[in-house]
């Protein structure tokens, strides 16, 4: 009798746990299936390389493309480096009791919890607002607004300022794999300490700061919050030329297409389509990553 | 050199003191280190000639909670004054250590990474310094085929010579080696002590080993150290026939350790 029971609780256990485990492959599945099926005849060659017409019914997603490249390159410009030198100082110059140390690894963590909405907010209070507005009353002497309103540049480093503690925490993780050894048969031979870092640290620790760059981008092109108020355009049909200038992004694109659109029936298939579009690039930068990540613990086995 | 100065100590160590936290690990250590021979700190596990050998080129610094009182003089120099520059003393004072440790780089980066950051990048001149760096390490006729070729690729024995030769590279008159021997196998270590004893008519060479046979094979003089105190120390042929104190015999003749 308490055996059948046993087996019985044993048995549903697994059933649950199996279940759990299936509706996570089968919500993947059924997002997944539903974008595909949904947007594989409008994404054509064509698709990816027009520009929006008719009211954004018709035509095109470049703009959107070349706009989200810009966003996450320059992003990655100014938040790699941060997030690198942030990790440097944190793994190699920083005690493990510091002050500073503690306060700056607090700061990361509470960073990477505030929701992204907030990010948008402080871009435009700080970013258009404030240094905007400080750099056109210094350069432009009251000729109008120039940097004073959303660009790219604002919603780049907004953007670069959500993705720093992904930067942060890869990197830091990359130095520390770098075998104490190697350090300190640099340092027997005379080598400064910055030395050490930069000939040997930095060099071991390339892929991780790669990865970082990569896992920065993946979450960066996912987020439209921080972008909002920061630069994002409804619609542009020409793609920015400069830092001051407005672009457009997939995420936003997808955005205001399901909840601005003059119509929003006659763009479901673009928007499907745009989903599909950001999703597949998601993918590729997350799986480079994993690659990369995949090298270096085979180039530390050897 | 004159005469005068071949028999004037390389280094001497007045009362060293050290402290891991609270732990006391060196308890007032005098010890004298000739030029141009080859010193072994012999003792069991924990005893403190690891610690001693690292307070030598100040490697010790980079751990954190260390302190250190006394005095450890190299040609005649406190090392520990605040005028030393600890990066001019490590390259005056080499270390190989006891796994060997070459950079992922190629043989030829390896040896020439002293001299780079140093400030020579003349390739005739980095040239020049690898190939007698890797002579003198004597493990130059194996490798001057393959320069370019990773040191990962290169056997235990293979890496652990070069260590030396990257260690030789920045021109040193100290060589402190921690167990240099102790990760290969017989034949390698054959090589290495071949070495050693090649070495020191240019060097003053401090080891540390445990191995007994080793420190007999190599060593003009042995010190004997034991729960942070150096018990004994003199020199090498003597020590091992007729040691004066009772716990380097028993260590010596294998009852501890």
């Amino acid at each position: 009798m308490k055996r059948t029971r046993t087996a019985l609780l044993g048995t549903s256990v697994v059933t649950l746990t199996g279940l759990a485990a299936f509706m996570i492959i089968a919500v993947v599945i059924l997002v997944m299936g539903t974008i595909i099926i949904g947007g594989k005849d409008v994404l054509t060659w064509e698709f990816l390389t027009a520009a929006p017409t008719e009211g954004m019914t018709e035509g095109g997603i470049f703009p959107a493309i070349v706009g989200t490249a810009l966003l996450v390159m320059i992003m990655s410009l100014a938040g790699v480096p941060v997030g690198t030198i942030t990790a440097i100082y944190l793994s190699e110059y920083a005690s493990t009791r510091s002050r500073l140390a503690r306060a700056i690894r607090f700061a990361v963590n509470t960073l990477a919890g505030v929701p992204a909405i907030v990010f948008g907010l402080f871009g435009l209070g700080f970013f258009v607002q404030f240094v905007g507005g400080g750099m056109d009353s210094l350069l432009g002497g009251g000729a109008g607004l120039k940097w004073a309103q959303p660009n790219l540049l604002w919603a780049s480093l907004t953007m670069a300022l959500l993705t720093l503690p992904v930067v942060i925490v890869s990197v830091e993780e990359a130095i520390k794999t770098v075998p104490q050894d190697m350090r300190a048969a640099s340092l027997a031979l005379g080598a400064t300490k910055w030395q050490t870092i930069w000939k040997i640290v930095l060099p071991n620790s390339l892929t991780g700061i790669l990865t970082g760059g990569i896992l920065a981008v993946s979450r960066g092109a996912g987020e439209v919050a921080p972008i909002l108020f920061t630069g994002a355009a409804y619609f542009l049909p020409h793609i920015p030329t400069g830092l001051s200038d407005q672009f457009m992004e997939l995420g936003y694109h997808v955005y205001i297409m399901s909840t601005q659109s003059t119509n929003v029936d006659a763009t479901r298939g673009i928007q499907y389509a745009t989903t599909l579009v950001l999703l597949l690039l998601t993918f590729l930068l997350n799986f480079s990553a994993i690659f990369l990540r995949s090298r270096v613990r085979a180039r530390q086995i050897t | 050199m004159t005469t005068a100065t071949n028999h004037r100590n390389k280094i001497t160590s007045r009362n060293l003191n050290l402290w891991y936290g609270q732990k006391h690990a060196l308890r007032n250590i005098s010890l004298d280190i000739a030029p141009h021979q080859v010193t072994a700190l012999i003792g069991p596990s924990g005893c403190g000639k690891s610690t001693f050998l690292r307070s030598l080129n100040r490697m010790n610094d980079l751990i954190d909670n260390v302190r250190i009182e006394g005095d450890v003089l190299i040609d005649d120099v406190d090392i520990y004054d605040k005028s030393v520059d600890v990066v001019e003393l490590r390259k005056r004072v080499g270390m190989i250590f006891q796994k060997s440790n070459p950079f992922p780089k190629s043989i030829f980066d390896n040896v020439a990474y002293g001299p780079r950051i140093n400030g020579v990048h003349d390739r005739a001149q980095l040239e020049e310094v690898v190939e007698t760096s890797l002579k003198r390490a004597a493990i130059w006729d194996e490798v001057k085929d393959d320069l370019k070729k990773s040191a990962l690729a290169l056997s235990g024995g293979q890496q652990q010579r070069l260590c030396i030769a990257r260690a030789l590279a920045v021109d040193p008159k100290v060589l402190l080696m921690d167990e240099p021997a102790s990760a290969l196998d017989p034949l390698a270590t054959a090589k290495i002590e071949e070495l050693i004893y090649e070495l020191k008519s240019n060097y003053t060479i401090v080891i540390v080993t445990h191995n007994m046979q080793q420190a007999a094979r190599v060593s003009d003089v042995t010190a004997f150290f034991y729960l942070g105190e150096l018990i004994e120390v003199g020199e090498t042929k003597r020590m091992f026939v007729s040691p004066m104190k009772k716990q380097t015999e028993e260590y010596i003749t294998g009852r501890f350790g």
